[in-house]
């Protein structure tokens, strides 16, 4: 593992991630991901998901289950992995070929005040490889971050990259300001399109 | 445990008649021969009820109009889903609920949720109804959740009772 020191913060893995991730429909976990997603690069295309923690992936695979030409990432945390890892099972059974998954592991639950989660101690990307995800990969420094999901979008899905993180010391990105309706609308719009989209690439 | 008269591909027509296109969940003995019926147009059998929901909510916002089929056991495991996804995202999504521990005739697992489930139904002011026990009281209820939908997205019940189902 990279020493906390060399970590990308949250932010910086997310400056990193969303420029790789174009095209997709974005489903984002809730807390500080979701936070510095929408400061960062705010789309319809993202999903802020606000409650409803362990779930991100599940809606990303529902994404794709009823959409499969769509491709579809998960941004998720090591919190909200660690909550639902059946989630895991589930993707690598159904299998997408476009489902991107990046789990950003900063060890903590980092919105509630940092306590730490027990990521340290576990290999959640070996989890998803022994689930049957087709790719995983691990990486720890910003630089690495880039070409490894660029390595992974090249082949068929499901993939996973674990970024490692370190806990933010500076203040946190302002809360989402759309209400939760109004998310559900413009991610519903996006999808449409990015199905559109995708369907006419077919042709 | 009783049979009823109503049978899961009746059940399964009614739903699909209504607009229904997205079923998953986990399973139930009351509702076994609806998971049968819906298998065919691609029911996915999930982990746990609140992955169901996740699901659910993502398939909702790719347009479809989903279906959750779990125990009441699982509709505890699903509240957080329920109140802090379909709720407030407003996004549609039938539950159907098997009625465990009804009138308290049940193994003791299935006692305290049977008792609370009503109020807990009410509390979170989720619309919901008993599944009649004909294919034509089946009709009317797909239709009512259906409306109940277009009037509001957002979560919906029709529970099921033992002996309704064949």
């Amino acid at each position: 593992m990279t020493p906390v020191a060399e970590r990308p913060t949250t932010r910086d893995a997310v400056a990193a991630v969303l420029p790789e991730l174009g095209g997709h429909a974005r489903v984002c976990a809730n807390g500080f991901i979701s936070r510095w997603v929408c400061a960062l690069g705010d789309d319809e295309a993202n999903f802020y998901m606000i409650g409803s923690m362990g779930l991100a992936s599940s809606i990303g695979l529902g994404i794709a289950a009823a959409r499969p030409e769509v491709p579809v990432a998960v941004i998720d945390g090591d919190g909200n992995v660690l909550m639902n890892l059946g989630s895991l099972a589930m993707t690598a059974v159904m299998a997408p070929a476009r489902f991107r998954h990046v789990v950003l592991d900063n060890g903590v639950y980092a919105s509630t005040g940092n306590q730490p989660t027990i990521s340290a101690s576990v290999k959640l990307e070996e989890i998803a490889r022994a689930a049957g995800y087709r790719k995983v990969a691990r990486v720890g420094r910003v630089a690495e971050i880039a070409p490894a999901l660029r390595a992974q979008l090249v082949e068929p899905g499901p993939t996973l990259l674990l970024v490692e993180t370190q806990p933010e010391s500076g203040p946190p990105a302002p809360r989402i300001p759309y209400a939760p309706p109004e998310m559900t609308a413009r991610v519903s719009r996006a999808v449409a399109r990015l199905a559109a989209r995708a369907g006419k690439d077919a042709r | 445990m009783e049979k009823g008269s109503l049978s899961g591909v009746e059940l399964a027509d009614a739903l699909r008649a209504r607009g229904f296109d997205f079923f998953t969940g986990v399973p139930c003995s009351l509702v076994a021969s609806l998971i049968v019926a819906l298998e065919p147009h691609g029911y996915v059998a999930e982990t746990r009820e609140d992955a169901a929901l996740g699901l659910a909510a993502g398939a909702a916002l790719a347009g479809r109009r989903p279906v959750v089929v779990m125990q009441n056991s699982g509709f505890g495991v699903s509240l957080n889903a329920i109140g802090s996804l379909q709720d407030i995202y407003a996004l549609p999504c039938l539950l159907v609920i098997t009625w465990r521990g009804h009138e308290g005739k049940d193994a003791p697992e299935h006692l305290v949720m049977g008792e609370a489930m009503p109020a807990i139904l009410d509390a979170m002011k989720i619309p919901w109804r008993a599944l009649g026990a004909d294919a034509a009281a089946a009709e009317a209820d797909a239709q009512w959740a259906r409306a109940r939908l277009d009037e509001k997205a957002g979560p919906v019940a029709l529970v099921v009772k033992p002996g309704v189902l064949a």
